[in-house]
């Protein structure tokens, strides 16, 4: 009778701290959804600015056509870009292309006068700051649970139930990765 | 960082107790030698019961009480949507689950304040003045110290805390200045024949108490007021990865030596900095709710990366002092995330320009029309007709 007792607790302890694990995995699976749907809220909330931008400086921008077909080309490949990885990089061209414009900008001082054209430059800034601040706290999410997933005893349970690591999200801003070049 | 709460929570229940045994005891001596019949079991009562009802009151009426003395002004996104942005950021970089309500409060003296009993009811108020002065970056450290202080539940409690200890002081001078008119004799003197000696050394106790509790209660509670303004700090520079904005704000803060005008003694310690430029020279003391704003500088500035353990380093560097400023859990961070660089800053020299007036002028439903002469013209609410002529150049704007 007593070692079907232990068994028996045995059984129940080992239950209780798999649905434990199993919750806490699910919690930390749905943070990292939501992180990701706060990214993707900011960069539409970006693609949707851009039209805008280009119809304000168009008009004071004649010499930048390339820079703003450049804007425009990067816009639509990354609102057709699927999954982080692809997002990450298609964004990071675009974030690169609105960097030229902003060095551009200067100038041209009628538009950096326009006040149209200020209120756009500062909720693009904010936009690009929230996407930075967002992609802060997923990557810290991404982090925590794939640490999770990877350590023992919560592997076994996460093995079981196929979850799978998710991927940070890393911006490549081109500018900053090409060689500064030097001249005197 | 959830951690950091509970261990924040932790420290929070001592202080209550403490402070909480320092008021019982204090009743309870006051009432006993008022009237030994009672065993000073009413008057701990009494004691507790004042707390419990102001409390009740700061709890759910702190936040609007503070509001309407400083005479805020709730501001929609319209008004100053840079002002918005920055909060919605350092929303998003705290995680917290809602946006702050956002007031303006119409004073010269740059300053800011958060309250709200919970992340759910929080608010946060920026003067004027600081709106026209501080740059991108630096609101932006300004307004994540703000966030970090409703983060770090630090309103509720300091709130709580200030209430216990105002009801301490407020027993204690009820009995002292009542001693000071009935010249020592009890009002109340029993008229049992043995209990005179006793009488007298309970006098001498209830006396000793009145005077030493909330001094040591004071103590207590500015100790903390102070330790939370570094881990405000701490936690802002966490949220913004950028220690420069807030140190180079504060800068411009302590710089400014106009006052307040609608900040007083009880809500100085809810502000970002001292309103009033006589506690700022009292600020090293032990007396103080704020930290002295020169230290809090040197330390963002001397911080190799943005995490509480980079923090804490700056802060016993410069201090001399080993003592956990982060709770511990805040330390055992692993990774200290590098710090960023400085934001473009588009608010221009232009509109930094705006000074406080106009930003109190929006804020009251103002309409700004610019003219092509250059002037501004500032159209009240109150103002009906369909156009309006320009002051100085006679051209007609329709509205």
């Amino acid at each position: 009778m007593v070692p079907l007792i232990v068994i028996l607790a045995i059984v129940v302890v080992l239950i209780i701290w798999f649905v434990v694990i199993y919750n806490s995995l699910i919690k930390l699976r749905n943070q990292v959804k939501n992180g990701w749907s706060q990214i993707d809220v900011q960069l539409k909330r970006r693609h949707d600015l851009i039209p805008n931008l280009i119809e304000t400086v168009k008009g004071y921008m004649k010499h930048e056509r390339e820079t703003l077909e450049n804007i425009t080309t990067y816009r639509s490949q990354a609102m057709n870009a699927s999954g982080v990885g692809e997002k990450a990089q298609a964004e990071g061209l675009l974030g690169g292309a609105l960097g030229a414009l902003k060095i551009a900008v200067e100038a041209y001082p009628d538009l950096k006068a326009n006040q149209n054209f200020l209120s756009l430059q500062e909720e693009l800034t904010s936009t690009e700051n929230k996407i930075s601040f967002a992609r802060q706290s997923y990557n810290d999410q991404v982090l925590f649970y794939n640490n999770k997933i990877q350590m023992f005893p919560s592997n076994i349970v996460a093995g079981m139930f196929t979850f799978k690591e998710e991927e940070f999200f890393e911006l490549e801003d081109p500018a900053e990765k090409a060689v500064p070049k030097v001249e005197f | 960082m959830w951690e950091l709460i509970q261990a924040n929570r932790r420290k929070s229940f001592l202080l209550f107790i403490l402070m909480g045994i320092g008021l019982i005891m204090l009743g309870a001596a006051v009432s006993y030698y008022l009237n030994p019949a009672g065993m000073g079991i009413d008057g701990a009562f009494i004691a507790v019961l004042i707390w419990i009802i102001m409390s009740l009151i700061s709890y759910y009426k702190g936040a609007s009480i503070l509001l309407s003395a400083s005479k805020a002004k709730k501001v929609t996104s319209e008004v100053h949507p840079q002002l918005f942005n920055i909060v919605e950021e350092m929303k998003i970089a705290s995680g917290l689950p809602v946006m702050p309500e956002i007031y303006i409060i119409n004073e010269e003296a740059p300053n800011a304040f958060a309250a709200g009993r919970s992340p759910k009811h929080a608010v946060v108020a920026v003067t004027a003045g600081l709106l026209a002065r501080l740059n991108r970056d630096e609101l932006q450290g300004v307004i994540a110290h703000e966030m970090a202080h409703i983060y770090n539940r630090d309103i509720r409690f300091m709130t709580l805390a200030g209430v216990m200890l105002g009801s301490i002081v407020l027993i204690s001078e009820i009995f002292l200045r009542g001693m000071l008119i009935s010249g020592g004799g009890a009002r109340y003197r029993s008229s049992n024949s043995n209990s005179g000696q006793g009488q007298a050394i309970i006098m001498i106790i209830a006396l000793v108490l009145s005077i030493l509790v909330p001094i040591f209660a004071g103590l207590l509670y500015y100790s903390i007021s102070r330790k939370r303004e570094y881990l405000a700090d701490a936690t802002g520079v966490r949220f913004s990865r950028y220690p420069e904005g807030l140190a180079s704000a504060l800068e411009k803060i302590s710089g400014t030596k106009i006052e307040m005008k609608t900040a007083n003694k009880v809500t100085s310690p809810m502000y970002i900095a001292l309103p009033f430029s006589k506690g700022k020279k009292a600020a090293a003391g032990l007396r103080s709710t704020h930290p002295p704003i020169e230290e809090r500088i040197r330390i963002l500035r001397s911080m190799d990366g943005t995490g509480f353990l980079s923090y804490q380093a700056a802060y016993s560097d410069l201090k001399g002092d080993k003592s956990n400023i982060i709770p511990g859990s805040g330390l055992q961070e692993s990774e200290n995330p590098g710090i960023r660089k400085a934001f473009d800053d588009v608010s221009d020299k232009r509109s930094v320009k705006r000074n406080a007036g106009d930003i109190m002028m929006a804020a009251n439903n103002y309409h700004f029309i610019e003219c092509s002469c250059g002037l501004r013209i500032k159209v009240p609410p109150e103002y009906k007709k369909k156009s309006i002529n320009c002051t100085k150049c006679g051209t007609v704007h329709t509205l």
